[in-house]
This record gives structure tokens, C-alpha cells and sequence, in this order.
């Protein structure tokens, strides 16, 4: 049973990081109406700009953690603006081609800059595990579900009781009525892809202590980020924190009990999740049908 | 007027073929393996063109369906003792069914999430692969130098009298099969097929209230451009001669849609310079800078750019051209 229960919160504390990135796909779905590939390559360059700080320059972990997600947002509203706005009036594929590039783009550039080698990164927790009725739990699990909630309180207090969280959402749902009201859409929607890439630092960076950082760190996140997201609607900012905990806890129970799919095969069970719930039910456990007008 | 609309193509076809016969005369052997390598991933961005630039369905998965090209011919090669060249439509056949099986439930998935589906597929393909040991050789993979089933890989073939080499015996037969590719795929994409998957890109519902049938194109344009992808991926599996699960990583898929965009999406003619393009990118790079992510940076910052300035790709700019021309000599005609 305590095996068990361990297990359950190991896969909470990955489910955390998946509900992670995968809130940042589900935000800059919402206000972009595109499928961000290139949000597991933007999380990965965060990684290495708190590492460095940390490593390099001698930083504290906190500080370094604080400044990281400053430029984190500062750099996802630039690529908005820079390279994502002018392309939104092309089809569909134009955009998604550019996240494409960016993917490539930035995998490139951390590999030019930081060489392709795996780094350990140092844990911002206390190494060890603490007792909980009987069970014993690992810092590092308790400290990722503790910033992961942290964070979805913050982000959920800041759209339902900002003026600027209600502007956000307007622009999502309905730009051109938000705009004659005075909302300044295209800024919202930076903002959004801001904060996307902020959500993409902190699973970055919660995940580099568990899995060495490399180049490639947030390619199998990503994959279990959009699944998380198909899971629980891609529209839905609840679904995502959902999807991510339940998959999270799916994927490590099933790696551990189901010998047949073991540590290998984490990855195509989540591919399995992503086809059954498009196939059953597209718009994922918490999402609405779309009705679109022809 | 059905008749001049067929000169460009033929002709430019003929320019083609001849360049691609007497090229080896020129050059070495080592451009000529290269080139062959060029043939491989025009083989199988001829296909994805099909699925992605006529049918307006997005797949960053044909590396996956390349992995089942490779893999069928070398377990047929190295375990069944068939040769080389019989495996290659054996490679298609199968990709081509698997292509056509997963169409099937990527009828319910549009847009975005196709993109995403294949991805993942692409992703966990080496998972699989490495999974399924006792088939695959698992993360060893095959080794296929030397066999006997593979082609002139120890000794001089002599083929209509010319006695060549193993690469020349590889860019011929590349480059034959992606000729033959090139017309099936113009002779598919120029009748009421090509404009049916058209008519599915521009608009599903318009399609199907004219009558076209959803269910039966999408399907068939996957099965089709799978097929090509196991036709490429049973080639390049005989070029390597060794296959294992990072011969076919997600960067090769991504890199075929790169290949697409680049030529021209919806266009066939601009598809060689989008398979030179993806070839020869990393060659060139380098002469950039040494570092190993400076590849990708290249092709991902020009990706960015080309979506800018060029969104049909090199075919768009040849179109573009040809208008321009056509202006110019409308004018002076008049």
C-alpha cells in the first residue's frame, strides 16, 4: 500500500510539471487559436538560463529562478509580436510552421550555446524524503506540487479578479467586440504567450533536478503536456490541471504495475491517450463541442 | 490549349531527367552518393506533398512512416534473404497500409490536431521500435553491410553493360525511382483525383456538399503519401546500409515538412530544390559555423522567414516570375 501511495505521489509530482506546460499550451491556444510546438523548446531555454545563472554566475537558486521567469515572459511576448502576429492572417499552417521553426530554431541555438552534453542540475529542495502518515515522500515531489499550485492559484486569481484577467479572456473569446470596447487585443494576446512562456520556465526548471538537463529536455514533456491538454479540452485552463495530474498518476502507475509497457513504453501510451479521447470525445473531458458557422 | 499547358511540365520534366542521367559523368562518387541522398528525401517529400500541400492535411509524422519502409526492407533482407530492390515496393506496400490504417481514425482529426497526432507518433516511433527487440534488433538495430542481398555493397554491379560502383548503383536507382515517383504523383494530382484532394483543402464542407467523399480522399491521400514515405524509407535504409531507431528521429519528419514548405506546398516542380535544400543545409551550415546547433538554427530562422516573404516557397517565387513575365509580354505584344 505505502509503495502504492508513493507511487501516486511521484506521479502527482510529474503530473504537475505536464499540467504545467500544458496550461501554457492551453493559454496560447486560447488566444492565438494555435498549437504552440515550439512551448517545450522555449521551456528548455529558460532551464539553461537559470542554470547558468546558478552554475556560472554564482546566483541563489530563487533569485536566479525570479529573473529567469522575467525574461522568460519578456522573450514569449516578443516572439508574439515579432513573429507570430504578421503570420495570423495566413492559413492556419503558416502558423504552426512557424512554431515549427521556432522549435528548430531555438533547439539550434541552445546547442550552440550550451554544446549538447547532459548537465545535473542541482535541486532547489532539501534532498530526502519527509513522512507523511507513513509514506515517505521526497521533497522534490512535495516542493513541484507546491510551485505548480502556487502557480494555477496565482494565474487563476489573476483572470477572475483583475481588470486585465477579464481583459485577456475578451480577447480570446471575442477580439473584435473586446477591441470596440476598448481592450487592446494584440497586447493581450502577448500577454498570453508571456505568460505561457513563464508556465513553460517553471515545469522547465521543476523537471532539470529529476531528468539531467539536455538540449532535448522537454521533448517527451511536451508530448505528455499535449496529451494532458487533449485529455482535459483544449480550451480548458481546469482540464489542463487535470488532464496533466491524471496522466501524471496514469503513466506511473501503469510504468510501474503493467510490466508489458514498463519505462519504454510511457510514450506511446500517452500517443494512445491522444488518439482514444480525439477519436471518442474531441473536446476532451472538460472542454465544449465547436460549432462552427460555414 | 490542353496541349501547350503540357509543354513546361514535359519539357521541364525532360531537362530534368537528362541533368539526372549524365551528372555521375561529372562528378564524383562521393556528390554522387550525395545526390542520391537528395532522390531519397524527394521521394518522400513528393509524398507528403500529396497528404500536406494538396490535401491540406499537416503530418510531422512521415519520419515515422519512413522508420516502416526501412524496417520492412532490412527484416526482409536480413532475416528472409530477399533482395534489395524486391523489398523496395514490399516497403511501400506496407507503409502504404499503414499509412491508409491510420488515416482512418485521422478522418475525425482536423488541423491542429493531425499536426499533433503525427507528432507524437514521430516521437514514440523509436520507442516502439526499441521495444519490439526480438523483431527489430531493438536499439542495436540491423546491420546490412556487406550481405549478399544487398546490392553491389562488396563488388562492382554491371547494369545494362556499365559497370558501377555502389553509389553510382545507388543514385541511379534513386533517382530512377523518384523520376517514376515525380510522374505517378503529377499524372494522381493533374485528373479529378488531384482536383478532388484540393477541393478537400480548401474547404471540407464545400467538398463534400459537391459531392466529393471526405472519408475515401483524406484516407487515400495518406495512404499514398505513406507509401512513398516507405519507398524513401527502404532506400535509405539500403544507402546507410544499417538501420536503428535513431536512423529515423522526429528532426527527419520535421525536416521533410521543412523540404515541402520550402519547394512549394501544392506544387511538385519547386520539390527538388526543397530536397537539395534539406540535404545540403547541414554542408552548408558549417561553413557558417563549426558548433552542431548551428544547422538547425539556419533552417529554423529561415522556416521563420520564408513564411514571411515567400509562403508558397520556391515554386510561389517561380510562379511569381512567370506572372511577371507573362505581364511584361502581354504588354509589348499589344
Amino acid at each position: 500500500m505505502a509503495d502504492f501511495v508513493q507511487q501516486v505521489v511521484a506521479g502527482l509530482a510529474s503530473g504537475s510539471i505536464y499540467a504545467s506546460l500544458a496550461l501554457a499550451l492551453v493559454l496560447i491556444h486560447r488566444a492565438t487559436g494555435v498549437i504552440n510546438f515550439a512551448q517545450g523548446e522555449m521551456a528548455t531555454l529558460s532551464t539553461y538560463i537559470a542554470w547558468t545563472l546558478t552554475t556560472n554566475h554564482g546566483w541563489n537558486y530563487w533569485p536566479a529562478f525570479a529573473f529567469t521567469l522575467a525574461v522568460s515572459f519578456l522573450g514569449g511576448a516578443a516572439i508574439h509580436q515579432t513573429v507570430i502576429r504578421p503570420n495570423e492572417k495566413g492559413s492556419l499552417l503558416r502558423v504552426v510552421i512557424v512554431t515549427i521553426g521556432l522549435l528548430i530554431l531555438i533547439n539550434g541555438l541552445v546547442t550552440l550555446i550550451w554544446g549538447g552534453e547532459v548537465r545535473a542540475v542541482p535541486s532547489p529542495f532539501p534532498s530526502g524524503t519527509t513522512e507523511i502518515a507513513g509514506v515517505a515522500i521526497t521533497t522534490q515531489d512535495i516542493g513541484t506540487i507546491l510551485v505548480v499550485v502556487a502557480t494555477v492559484v496565482v494565474l487563476w486569481l489573476m483572470f477572475q479578479y483583475t481588470k486585465i484577467g477579464l481583459a485577456m479572456r475578451a480577447a480570446a473569446v471575442n477580439p473584435a467586440e473586446a477591441r470596440l470596447v476598448g481592450v487592446r487585443v494584440t497586447w493581450m494576446l502577448s500577454l498570453g504567450w508571456g505568460l505561457a512562456a513563464v508556465l513553460g520556465a517553471i515545469a522547465g526548471m521543476l523537471a532539470a533536478p529529476s531528468v539531467f538537463l539536455d538540449p532535448n529536455l522537454m521533448a517527451a514533456i511536451l508530448i505528455y503536456a499535449f496529451a494532458a491538454a487533449v485529455l482535459g479540452g483544449i480550451d480548458s485552463p481546469v482540464g489542463a490541471v487535470v488532464g496533466g495530474l491524471t496522466l501524471g498518476v496514469g503513466l506511473n502507475l501503469i510504468g510501474a504495475y503493467v510490466d508489458f509497457v514498463g519505462a519504454d513504453l510511457r510514450l506511446p501510451v500517452a500517443l494512445l491517450v491522444i488518439l482514444v479521447v480525439l477519436l471518442v470525445r474531441p473536446a476532451g473531458i472538460f472542454g465544449r463541442e465547436e460549432v462552427r458557422r460555414v | 490549349m490542353r496541349l501547350r499547358g503540357l509543354v513546361v511540365p514535359v519539357v521541364s520534366f525532360a531537362v530534368l531527367a537528362v541533368v539526372v542521367a549524365v551528372l555521375p559523368s561529372f562528378v564524383s562518387e562521393f556528390r554522387a552518393q550525395q545526390f542520391a541522398y537528395v532522390a531519397i528525401y524527394l521521394i518522400a517529400i513528393i509524398g507528403l506533398n500529396v497528404l500536406t500541400g494538396y490535401t491540406g492535411q499537416i503530418s510531422l509524422g512521415h519520419g515515422a512512416f519512413m522508420a516502416v519502409g526501412g524496417y520492412t526492407s532490412a527484416i526482409l533482407m536480413a532475416d528472409h534473404g530477399v533482395k534489395d530492390i524486391w523489398t523496395i515496393p514490399l516497403a511501400g506496400l506496407v507503409a502504404g497500409a499503414a499509412g491508409y490504417l491510420f488515416g482512418i481514425p485521422a478522418l475525425r482529426l482536423s488541423g491542429l490536431y493531425l499536426a499533433l497526432a503525427t507528432f507524437a507518433i514521430a516521437v514514440s516511433m523509436p520507442a516502439v521500435i526499441k521495444r519490439f527487440e526480438g523483431f527489430t534488433g531493438g536499439g542495436t538495430g540491423i546491420n546490412l553491410f556487406g550481405i549478399p542481398e544487398l546490392t553491389a555493397s562488396l563488388t562492382p554491379v554491371s547494369v545494362l553493360g556499365k559497370e558501377l560502383s555502389f553509389n553510382d548503383w545507388l543514385y541511379y536507382l534513386s533517382w530512377s525511382i523518384a523520376l517514376v515517383g515525380y510522374v505517378i504523383a503529377w499524372l494522381l494530382l493533374r485528373g479529378r483525383t488531384g482536383l478532388a484532394l484540393r477541393a478537400v483543402r480548401d474547404s471540407e464542407t464545400a467538398a463534400q456538399s459537391s459531392g466529393v467523399s471526405l472519408a475515401r480522399y483524406k484516407t487515400l491521400a495518406f495512404g499514398v503519401s505513406a507509401a512513398y514515405a516507405g519507398v524513401a524509407g527502404s532506400l535509405f535504409a539500403i544507402a546507410t546500409t544499417y538501420v536503428n531507431p535513431d536512423t529515423f528521429p522526429v528532426a527527419l519528419s520535421i525536416l521533410l515538412l521543412v523540404g515541402v514548405v520550402v519547394g512549394g506546398l501544392g506544387s511538385l516542380a519547386g520539390l527538388v530544390a526543397g530536397a537539395v535544400f534539406i540535404y545540403f543545409l547541414p554542408t552548408w551550415s558549417q561553413a557558417v559555423s563549426k558548433s552542431p546547433g548551428a544547422p538547425s538554427v539556419v533552417s529554423g530562422a529561415l522556416l521563420i522567414a520564408l513564411m514571411f516573404v515567400l509562403p508558397m516557397g520556391v515554386a510561389g517565387l517561380v510562379e511569381r516570375f512567370r506572372l511577371l513575365t507573362r505581364r511584361v509580354y502581354h504588354r509589348s505584344g499589344s
